[in-house]
């Protein structure tokens, strides 16, 4: 079975762990072996949080830099920060909206240009996949969905070989039942938005 | 019910490495617990501590790794099959009585979990603690995976009931945060009521005692020894003159790099995971198979000095190689990348590593360091303790947990910090050692760990300087425990005893205690004054919950606060106390964002022109 390494990059509280718990659970449900290693230290005060899942027959569960088969942000300037995980040969998703950190929402530093950022990663990678994620979230009926949209989008791509049921019953075995019309539908919207980027 | 408790073997589940290990220690038929919550092993004990609500398991949140593993070994020592978890520095703080456990041994099972954490992802050092499994005298076990260490625990307990003697189980970050699909197992029924039976020849280590009981923990070692030789966990993958010896993750990254560097048909992989005492005849035999070797381990040369030696005792001369300049660090932790280059290059096989992309055109990304949350009763006292001692020449030592976050700008308060407890004793020193004014910070689960004995030690000989004990009444870095000066009722648990830090203090003989209420800014300020003024010891008690917890139990109504157009643009509030909450809106003016300000006041109180205010609802 080939192996394929996707790194996901997110800001603390934008839900990448259950994203990627989510991608885990599919991943059973379609019999792909997975292995996923998370750091998540000190997600809840406002850092950087990174998960790493490979599926296939590798054994490790971390990605070396250069070695992500796919990268998804979710958010830009945090894509933008993993690049070295990418080789010219690495698809890119990302979150267009930015989370600024604390020093730039207070004017002491300065947030690359998204639309720079998208043509960097475009000019290095083989392919990037930009969605507004939060505005979807938002129309899907909450921002917390942001999570989700970019699964949508993700499974959209066709890069992880996933079939989009798999990934729907996933979603329904993890997320709160309060929360899965929303969620759901974030996906569905992610998912949209993705084949027409 | 907890979902670690439910008895339906065969079931495939994912875990977190940590619940993998919780539900190993459960099916282990584990009847008592004990811990000191540290990252990477938090998530073990918070699974323990749900589990044992639900069940006639014991788990206890300990004062400090000290306790916790005396606890335990009386447990231990009364039959129980008992689990005592910490992170590796902790193990440090546990060494007194684990030095000492490991002659006495035990007579139910007994497992100590060290979580390590190479990279320190989340530590203050990485220091590999396989040498205490060496340097005490404990048979160890090590994980690859996440799926094996639950199995390896089960296999622990039993060696340890066999052995009659604790056995460590050593795992690192990346066991305990990683994720993966398990297969539930039959859970063992528990033995909840222990026995002690009086043994004062093995359990009084008296000097006349303990020479015997030396001489039995070496004899237990060779038993060991044998049993190392012979266990299933050590094993020998692919064939071949090309060896590689490994532990931990780092087998995965050998064995992905053996195949993706087609070495499968001569390499071979001896991987370790029963590693202390090693497997001395396996290895001896694994290297007369070789025409080289290479060492793949994590953290210090602990297998590669072994190896080296046994290769010594048995004429072995061929090359054996580990860490060095061009090969393996000492450093950090490891990569499936890093690995395949450097076995590349010691086998002398071609490789051509992925190119990364050129990143030396992207324009440079603001950090985005960790921070104190909004609201975080932290900031207003650290802001406070500056605004008092403005002026003076001051040092602050500062501890372990959040507020360590406050050495950063602008807060810049924290100058010295090694270990949990060090603010208290260091503060002592460096009072006696300058002319400067000491004022140090430390948390109420840290001061209960390892602060009362420095306080102590400052009373009775006579130290001058200013404490200031943080109580946010939780362990809050780790993910909010208990400690025993919380109230356990908020946890829906009756039965458990609460300490007063103030009697406590007060009781040591203390000097000048006070109490602030750091949300008062101004009444707060004058309260430090007058302690810092004080000659002698003086403890400043600054009381208020921790704001991230306090909005999880929703304990308080959240009124978020505004900036008004009386704002003159001088930005005292960003630079001074720079709460998270603040940001430039579109007009390039500050304001705050109502959906994570918890409405704490302190930027009004601080705001020279009154221009923040409550937002209207
Ligand atoms: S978790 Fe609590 S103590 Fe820690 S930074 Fe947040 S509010 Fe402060
Ligand atoms: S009141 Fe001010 S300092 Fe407190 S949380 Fe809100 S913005 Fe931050």
């Amino acid at each position: 079975m080939e192996t394929t390494r996707l790194i996901i990059v997110a800001v603390g509280g934008q839900g990448n762990l259950l994203a990627s718990k989510v991608l885990g659970e599919a991943a059973l449900i379609a019999g792909v072996p997975v292995r996923m290693s998370e750091i998540h230290g000190m997600a809840q005060r406002g850092g950087v949080v990174e998960s790493a899942m490979v599926f296939g027959d590798a054994e490790s569960s971390i990605i070396s830099d250069g070695e992500a088969d796919i990268l998804l942000g979710f958010e830009p300037a945090e894509t933008l920060r993993a690049l070295n995980r990418c080789s010219k040969d690495t698809r890119v998703i990302t979150n267009t909206a930015p989370v600024p950190p604390f020093t730039v929402s207070v004017g002491l530093g300065t947030y690359p240009d998204v639309e720079e950022i998208k043509q960097l990663i475009k000019a290095k990678t083989a392919g990037l996949v930009a969605i507004d994620a939060m505005s979807l979230a938002r129309e899907a009926g909450s921002p917390m969905s942001v999570n989700i949209v970019l699964l949508g989008a993700l499974i959209q791509t066709g890069a992880l070989g996933f079939d989009r049921k798999d990934v729907e019953e996933a979603i329904k075995r993890r997320v709160k039942p309060a929360f899965l019309d929303v969620n759901l539908k974030a996906f569905d919207m992610g998912f949209n938005a993705a084949a027409n980027a | 019910m907890h979902k670690l408790l439910q008895d339906r073997p065969g079931e495939k589940i994912m875990l977190l490495g940590n619940e993998a290990i919780a539900r190993g220690a459960v099916e282990a038929g584990v009847a008592f617990a004990t811990t000191y919550p540290g990252t990477p092993s938090s998530e073990i004990s918070l699974n323990l501590f749900q589990m044992s609500q639900e069940s006639d398991l014991y788990f206890e949140y300990s004062t400090n790794e000290k306790v916790a593993l005396e606890v335990a070994a009386a447990a231990a020592n009364s039959g129980l099959r008992t689990f005592c978890m910490m992170k590796h520095v902790g193990l440090n703080v546990a060494a007194d009585p684990l030095m000492t456990l490991a002659y006495v041994g035990v007579t139910g099972g007994m497992v100590i979990l060290s979580a390590d954490d190479p990279a320190m992802f989340s530590s203050q050092n990485e220091q590999d603690n396989r040498y205490y499994a060496k340097f005490g005298n404990l048979p160890m076990m090590e994980p690859s995976s996440v799926a094996e260490a639950k199995d390896m625990i089960k296999d622990a307990f039993d060696l340890s009931e066999s052995l009659k003697q604790p056995v460590l189980l050593r795992t690192t970050t990346r066991i305990n945060h990683s994720n993966a699909f398990v297969t539930f197992g039959e859970i063992k029924p528990r033995n909840t009521k222990g026995r002690f039976e009086r043994d004062p020849h093995r359990c009084v280590t008296v000097p006349a005692v303990s020479r015997g009981l030396h001489v039995k923990v070496l004899e237990k070692m060779k038993t060991a020894a044998r049993l190392s030789d012979d266990s299933s966990y050590n094993f020998v993958q692919g064939k071949g003159p090309l060896g590689i010896i490994t532990n931990g993750v780092s087998f995965y990254y050998a064995a992905d790099a053996v195949k993706d560097l087609k070495l499968t048909d001569r390499a071979k992989i001896l991987r370790l995971g029963f590693s202390n005492p090693l497997p001395r005849k396996m290895i001896a035999d694994f290297l007369a198979g070789c025409e080289k070797v290479l060492v793949v381990e994590e953290g210090e040369p602990f297998m590669e000095e072994a190896v080296k030696a046994i290769a010594q005792e048995q004429g072995i001369t061929i090359p054996i190689k580990g860490k060095s300049d061009d090969l393996f660090s000492r450093l950090f932790e490891y990569d499936p990348a890093m690995v395949r280059e450097k076995m590349a290059a010691f086998f002398s096989v071609p490789y051509t590593p992925k190119t990364v992309v050129d990143t030396s055109d992207v324009p440079e990304i603001p950090m985005r360091p960790p921070n104190l949350c909004s609201g975080c009763s932290h900031r207003a006292t650290f802001y406070e303790v500056k605004q008092a001692a403005k002026g003076m020449d001051v040092i602050c030592p500062n501890d372990i947990g959040c507020y360590t976050l406050g050495f950063l700008p602008p807060l810049s308060t924290g100058d010295f910090v090694i270990c949990m407890g060090s603010s208290v004793s260091s503060s002592c020193g460096f009072s006696k050692a300058t002319d400067q004014k000491v004022v140090s910070f430390i948390g109420d689960s840290t001061f209960f760990h390892s602060g009362i004995t420095g306080l102590v030690n400052a009373v009775f000989n006579h130290h001058n300087f200013t404490l200031v004990i943080l109580e946010n009444d939780i362990t809050a870095m780790t993910g909010h425990q208990p400690h025993p000066g919380v109230d356990m009722e908020r946890f829906g648990l009756s039965g458990y005893g609460r300490i007063n830090i103030e009697q406590l203090v007060r009781a040591i003989g203390v000097g000048h205690v006070s109490i602030i209420k750091p949300f008062k800014v101004q009444k707060s300020i004058d309260t430090i004054k007058e302690a810092l003024a004080f000659k002698g010891v003086s403890v400043i008690i600054s009381q208020e919950p921790c704001a991230l917890y306090a909005k999880s139990l929703k304990l308080k109504k959240i009124r978020p606060f505004m900036v008004s157009d009386k704002c003159v643009d001088h930005r005292d509030c960003i630079t001074t106390i720079a709460c998270p909450s603040f940001y430039l809106d579109k007009d390039n003016r500050v304001a705050i964002d109502a959906n994570t300000c918890v409405g704490c006041a302190v930027c009004a109180q601080i705001c020279p022109e009154n221009a923040i205010r409550p937002l209207k609802q």
